[in-house]
């Protein structure tokens, strides 16, 4: 889609060097083309959530584990108390809150890219070699994806961490075990409707192997729709995994993870002297899933309008 | 439809019986049960004894069927933590609670969404339609626990309208929960009437009815909001399983006497038979419920029965 957009760019510098007026419509030009982008969400995704996962180390101001008892509990820097030291305030042990939400960035975005990864993954897989074999292999894998979907998987992620420790390993487990089936059962779908076409039988007639046929031909027509509901999933994933870490199921401590940090200051709410502590850290989280959503929305009609719902 | 229902009802139990291998392997994966169960100065002699007793001692799929038949019997064993009480009769004490919250939380779910998702599928691209999108894409971004703080805070702890936590003021301390359980289904069933009733809209028999000079208000409340129903309808399965994780979430938050709190707390603290007896009846009641919305669907609607 970036490429439609470079087409028109080198004949127009060329024309556009010696005619003011000619920059200008070129100008408008971008901008009219450059609506036509969900730059909103892309903008404030890449402030709240990419620059602060990546840079981490060196913008925030202040470490994310270890905080300052002196400083403990400041308000953010416009009320009184307040100093813009601490922009956003601090919570109970004295940490930095914008610093912890800075990091906490990195964790959010590292824990949803894996475990999307490893469930598209395995679900792509698995929905291609379903549609593409059928017949019992077929069974199988829909009568799992069936179960998986009917399991809650927030009392999975209890049960784990009943049997085991809070760790951002199970974090992961219990989030590809919920999502692997989304994607297999889409991928599927999506394969029976590529599998009938010409191209495919003109392939097994060439000789091609049913391994190459699958990797070659079919998964490249899936693939659009595996990342729209990638896109699409982020937020979800976000959501899920802070909830997990606010019930203390998800992501331990120290971590700066936003669901942590969300559970820090439930007892500061409920008695009234310190909303500053849960407010941010929960913005943050708001944030960055409701540009998910947009995004994914807007690539979804761009890549995939079949799945589309009115 | 006998045969469908059949098929449906041995698959309800074949996910249900893969549920209890799972729990029952994750408990053994916890290490072994005596290391939390025996007191420290228990000796080598009283913890075979024990092992002898509970058939620990026995091949693993022996110790699964026990497990399994006496789940079936709604027996999973004492509490590790609440001296004396069964872990199961703990679950059944809190269930009302969670049942009442969630019971309300749909009322109110159903109270908002309908008419917004009626208006803006009728007012379509005029601002009643935006507010109701953006209504829809706020309920989806806010995370359910985040937004009961918040509720908390403003409503609550500020200015004073609700109880902060607890169930002890009757009707006032459940609206604050309710409304954070509800607002995520308030988004999702807002956006299923909308297109369904944009799909009933542009049908024939309303086109009639407006021919037969019926009341405008009649045919959208009426001729339309009926037959639109019946793909909101199904989504009541589904809501099932978001209203647990949002009770269990919401109930941590305003400390409800719930069973959603109760799974929380158990899990904190390894008490594995509770969190066992939790999970078993949650699944149970979620996939017995699917199971009915299933097969009232297909009595309704034929298509499926032959799929």
């Amino acid at each position: 889609m970036a490429a439609e957009n470079r087409v028109a760019t080198p004949s127009a510098l060329e024309e556009a060097s010696d005619q003011p007026a000619a920059q200008q419509s070129r100008l408008v030009r971008f901008l009219t083309e450059a609506r036509r982008y969900p730059l909103f969400p892309i903008v404030l995704l890449l402030i709240v959530l990419v620059i602060p996962a990546i840079f981490s180390d060196i913008i925030a101001p202040h470490s994310a584990t270890t905080g300052s008892l002196s400083a403990r509990l400041q308000p953010p820097f416009w009320m009184e108390g307040g100093d813009t030291n601490h922009l956003l305030g601090t919570d109970r042990v004295g940490r930095d809150i914008l610093s912890r939400i800075m990091h906490g960035a990195r964790v959010s975005v590292t824990i949803a890219a894996i475990a999307i990864f490893i469930a598209g993954l395995l679900g792509t897989s698995l929905g291609i070699i379903a549609g593409y074999w059928g017949g019992w292999v077929d069974a199988l894998v829909m009568r799992l994806v069936d179960i998986s979907l009917s399991i809650p998987i927030i009392l999975l992620a209890l049960v784990i961490v009943a049997a085991t420790q809070p760790s951002i390993l199970n974090v992961i487990i219990v989030l590809v075990l919920l999502m692997w089936s989304r994607y297999a059962r889409l991928v599927r779908g999506e394969t029976l409707a590529v599998r009938v076409q010409d191209f495919i039988s003109r392939a097994q007639v060439s000789g091609a192997s049913h391994r190459r046929i699958m990797f070659r031909h079919v998964f490249p027509n899936v693939f659009n729709s595996v990342i729209v509901l990638a896109t699409l999933n982020v937020g979800f994933v976000i959501v899920l995994e802070a909830t997990l870490s606010f019930l203390a199921v998800g992501i331990p401590p120290p971590q700066p993870a936003w669901g942590l940090m969300v559970a820090d200051g439930r007892v500061l709410i409920a008695s009234a002297q310190g909303w500053w502590v849960s407010l941010f850290p929960g913005l943050a989280i708001m944030l960055v899933v409701l540009c998910m959503n947009l995004l994914g929305d807007w690539l979804r009609d761009r890549l995939d309008p079949k799945q589309r719902q009115v | 439809m006998q045969r469908y229902i059949l098929i449906r009802v041995a698959q309800s139990v074949l996910t249900l019986l893969i549920l209890t291998v799972i729990v029952f392997s994750l408990a053994r994966i916890a290490g072994d049960p005596l290391d939390v169960l025996l007191p420290l100065e228990a000796t080598v002699e009283d913890a075979e004894r024990l092992r002898a007793e509970w058939g620990l001692d026995r091949p693993l799929y022996v110790q699964y069927f026990t497990f399994l038949g006496n789940a079936l019997t709604g027996d999973f064993g004492e509490s590790l933590r609440v001296r004396g009480r069964t872990a199961m009769s703990l679950v059944l004490e809190r269930l009302p609670n969670t049942a009442a919250l969630a019971g309300v939380a749909v009322v109110v779910a159903t109270v908002i969404a309908v008419p917004i998702g009626v208006l803006s599928a009728v007012k379509k691209d005029t601002p009643f339609d935006y507010v109701g999108k953006a209504i829809a894409l706020f309920g989806q971004s806010l995370p359910a626990f985040w937004l009961g703080l918040m509720l908390m805070w403003v409503f609550a702890a500020q200015l004073g309208w609700f109880p902060v936590s607890g169930k002890e003021q009757g009707v006032l301390s459940y609206i604050l929960p309710a409304i954070a359980i509800g607002w995520f289904q308030v988004a999702a069933l807002m956006r299923l009437v909308r297109s369904s009733m944009l799909d009933v809209l542009d049908s024939e028999y309303v086109k009639l009815a407006r021919i037969k000079g019926v009341v405008e208000w009649k045919v959208i409340w009426k001729h339309c909001l009926r037959n639109a129903a019946i793909a909101p309808f199904t989504y009541f399965a589904l809501i099932i399983g978001s209203l647990m994780v949002g009770s269990v979430s919401i109930e941590f938050v305003f400390a409800w006497p719930g069973v959603g709190r109760l799974a929380v707390d158990a899990a904190n603290t390894k008490d594995f038979p509770v969190v066992q007896a939790v999970v078993i009846t949650f699944c149970m009641v979620y996939i017995v419920a699917n199971l009915l919305v299933d097969i009232a669907y297909a009595y309704v609607d034929p298509r499926i029965r032959f799929d």
